[in-house]
């Protein structure tokens, strides 16, 4: 826990224009602790076995999930399912290279998931820019904006290494390591700054719950 | 076909007409003879359907060649219509009254090239990039790999390597022997 | 044989326990039956459970007013008030809860009430794709409720009377006392009806949990969330025990019960694999089509 969770300190919302302000979020994300420890571990456990994916394809690995719905591989059987709505999913499946402008839509859909939420990053491109490291528009590490839980490398990964990588999240999950929430809250500061950077037309809430 | 490329000379002064397949021809024209000879290919020639427009970088030559693909739905026969602009004064005459579409061309072009088409609806609004603030990125003295070393964080550790020089290393190690 | 009213809410409160716990390995039963007519391995039995169990855990929450959160108490007290007006088991003192309180009519209007709440709670979301999912859901229900309520008032002439404890002793003493038996035209307005009220395939188009973003519960999340998945399943055990009381002779006891209502249920899966989704439009006009005039044959029927 760190020492800024007493004091909030209110957003700027800058991009927005004044009469929106009202309508949106000016508390920063906080720290939640985790409950008593066998409690915990159960809730975990019940966690990593129903892993529910944001249906939100962000580049071209996303086709690389498509496959997991069928029959062949039927992901179902390990308690993963695609939703559709930031508001009830767990997983954030980064589907390889982000440009800036889908890199505003991944921050937006990510504050908007209810915690814990796990970050799969999936591709070369989310690592290190993959084949897009020289691109005008391509961002090179997710990692920056957001927390990452677990990376699958590969250009593209097969959906067997997709399998892999969850069955991956899911041992960090049961370990009580994938506190992604969390450490966005603890370091909503630089992840914002980093943000900012990259997104020059800052026109959206600074923090969308 | 060689009494359009005549019908084209004569009339508007268009050259180095060529065929490049059976059913795709480019001719090239002044950049101020355009707009007329779309009009005319649209209205008389039966070239109906404006199918694409973009530009080229020719930075060697200081121009903008701007291609505009006119169609034939009745002879399925298409044509290339090239005129260049200088790239020093990149203004070109706007043809979104000939077709409706040409708006979006242009937009895409203003983005990417920085050619300006003075009335085209909307063209100075943002195309596929939000709050990009660079220089035009296509053209090519923007130097992609610079703009991104400094725009974007890079994770330390990655190694670029010449994909012949190292599959050949990798997989044919006796080669060089 | 009087019962005080605390030992009835108690006995009550059990038969709600039971049918929890019912609704839920009958959805993940079924899901998993599905998965392997695809082919698949399918996700396990317990799978609901660990859905709400996880949905309970979220750490935060978000609200949109008040209206917001009675949304999904609306839609579980008309899940509730559903099963609690209806005999699970015909001539238990523990399962028949209130049933003697209220009559079909009262249940029906159960059935509607949850969607209503929910309707409203949504709206409060402020979701676009909420309101579009409520009206989806309210047209088609009010489409499937007129081959339903044909079929309700069919039965209602047949027995002369609006009580279900009544009309399962009726349907006592073999086949062909059954409903099944006697009016099958009700009973075929019914089931047709009863595949819109599941929401399975081929009218799973309201729903489209996982396809489309939309739907009554988008912006529901967390123990809200898991609030509606409980209520699913409340709401599936007390439709297929009303099915199973007005059509299919109740049950005398609770393994009846399980294989009949089972069985019922089996016909979604039954149809839902075999037929592709129908749009909201197109399950309208299905609905006021042939079903409707079977409904209203039947009644016919049952009145002369």
């Amino acid at each position: 826990m760190s020492d800024k969770k007493g004091k909030p300190v209110p957003l700027a919302n800058e991009g927005l224009p004044p009469g929106e302000r009202g309508l949106f979020c000016d508390a920063p994300p906080r720290e939640y602790a985790p409950a008593a420890k066998i409690v915990e571990d159960f809730w975990n456990w019940a966690r990593s076995q129903s892993l529910w994916i944001l249906g939100f394809g962000t580049g071209c690995g996303a086709i690389e999930l498509r496959p997991l719905m069928t029959s062949r591989y039927d992901m179902y059987r390990f308690g993963i399912q695609p939703r559709p709505t930031p508001r009830q999913s767990s997983v954030f499946v980064i589907g390889g290279y982000a440009s800036v402008k889908t890199l505003k839509r991944i921050v937006r859909s990510y504050e908007q998931m209810m915690g814990p939420k796990f970050v799969v990053a999936l591709g070369s491109c989310t690592i290190n820019g993959g084949m897009y490291w020289d691109s005008y528009n391509t961002i090179k590490r997710i990692d920056q904006y957001i927390p990452v839980d677990v990376y699958i490398a590969g250009c593209m990964p097969r959906p067997e290494a997709l399998l892999a990588g969850f069955q991956e999240l899911k041992r960090i999950i049961r370990a009580g390591k994938a506190e992604g929430q969390n450490l966005y809250a603890r370091d909503f500061e630089r992840y914002k700054a980093n943000q900012k950077r990259v997104i020059k037309d800052w026109n959206m809430p600074d923090y969308n719950w | 076909m060689r009494e359009l490329a005549d019908m084209l000379s004569g009339r508007y002064g268009a050259r180095e007409w060529h065929d490049q397949r059976k059913d795709l021809s480019s001719v090239t024209v002044d950049a101020s003879k355009l707009r007329d000879v779309l009009t005319w290919l649209r209205d008389e020639a039966g070239y109906a359907h404006l199918a694409f427009a973009t530009a080229v970088d020719e930075i060697e030559r200081k121009v903008f060649r701007l291609t505009y693909t006119v169609h034939n739905y009745g002879t399925a026969h298409g044509i290339l219509v090239h005129c260049e602009i200088d790239r020093d004064r990149p203004v070109m005459e706007s043809i979104h009254r000939l077709w409706g579409q040409a708006w979006t061309y242009q937009r895409e072009m203003r983005e990417w090239y920085g050619i300006d088409f003075p009335g085209s609806p909307r063209v100075d609004e943002e195309f596929v990039l939000e709050g990009w603030e660079g220089p035009p990125m296509m053209r090519r003295d923007f130097d992609s790999l610079a703009y991104s070393d400094a725009t974007y964080a890079e994770r330390p550790g990655r190694e670029t390597r010449d994909p012949a020089a190292y599959m050949k290393e990798k997989l044919y190690p006796e080669a060089d022997a | 044989m009087e019962t005080g009213i605390l030992v009835r809410v108690g006995y009550a409160l059990v038969s709600l326990f039971v049918i929890t716990n019912y609704g839920l390995l009958l959805i993940g039963s079924m899901a998993r039956i599905s998965a392997k007519v695809q082919g698949r391995v399918g996700q396990p039995v317990w799978q609901p459970y660990i859905d709400i169990v996880k949905s309970t855990a979220k750490r935060n929450s978000i609200g949109h007013g008040v209206m917001f959160y009675l949304g999904p108490v609306f839609r579980l007290a008309g899940g509730v008030g559903t099963y609690m007006f209806i005999p699970a088991v015909y001539g238990s003192v523990l399962f028949r809860n209130f049933s003697d309180s209220g009559d079909l009519l009262l249940v029906m209007y159960f059935i509607f009430f949850g969607q209503l709440g929910m309707a409203l709670g949504a709206s409060e979301g402020g979701h676009p794709y909420s309101a579009i999912g409520v009206s989806r859901g309210l047209a088609q229900m009010t489409a499937f409720e007129v081959p339903f309520a044909l079929s309700v008032i069919a039965v209602a002439i047949q027995y002369r009377t609006l009580d279900i404890t009544a009309i399962v002793a009726a349907q006592q003493g073999g086949f062909w006392n059954w409903t099944v038996a006697t009016n099958p035209l009700a009973v075929a307005a019914a089931l047709i009806a009863f595949l819109g009220m599941s929401m399975h395939n081929p009218f799973s188009i309201v729903i489209a949990p996982q396809e489309i973003p939309i739907g009554p519960p988008t912006e529901y999340q967390s123990n809200l969330l898991g609030m509606l998945q409980t209520n699913r399943a409340i709401f599936n055990g007390a439709k297929l025990v009303l099915y199973m009381n007005l059509y299919f002779g109740g049950a005398t006891d609770v393994v009846t019960m399980v294989v009949k209502t089972f069985l019922i249920y089996f016909i979604n899966v039954f149809v839902g694999q075999a037929f592709p989704r129908f749009r909201v439009d197109q399950s309208i006009r299905f609905f006021l089509g042939v079903p409707t005039l079977i409904g209203i044959a039947s009644v016919i029927i049952a009145a002369i």
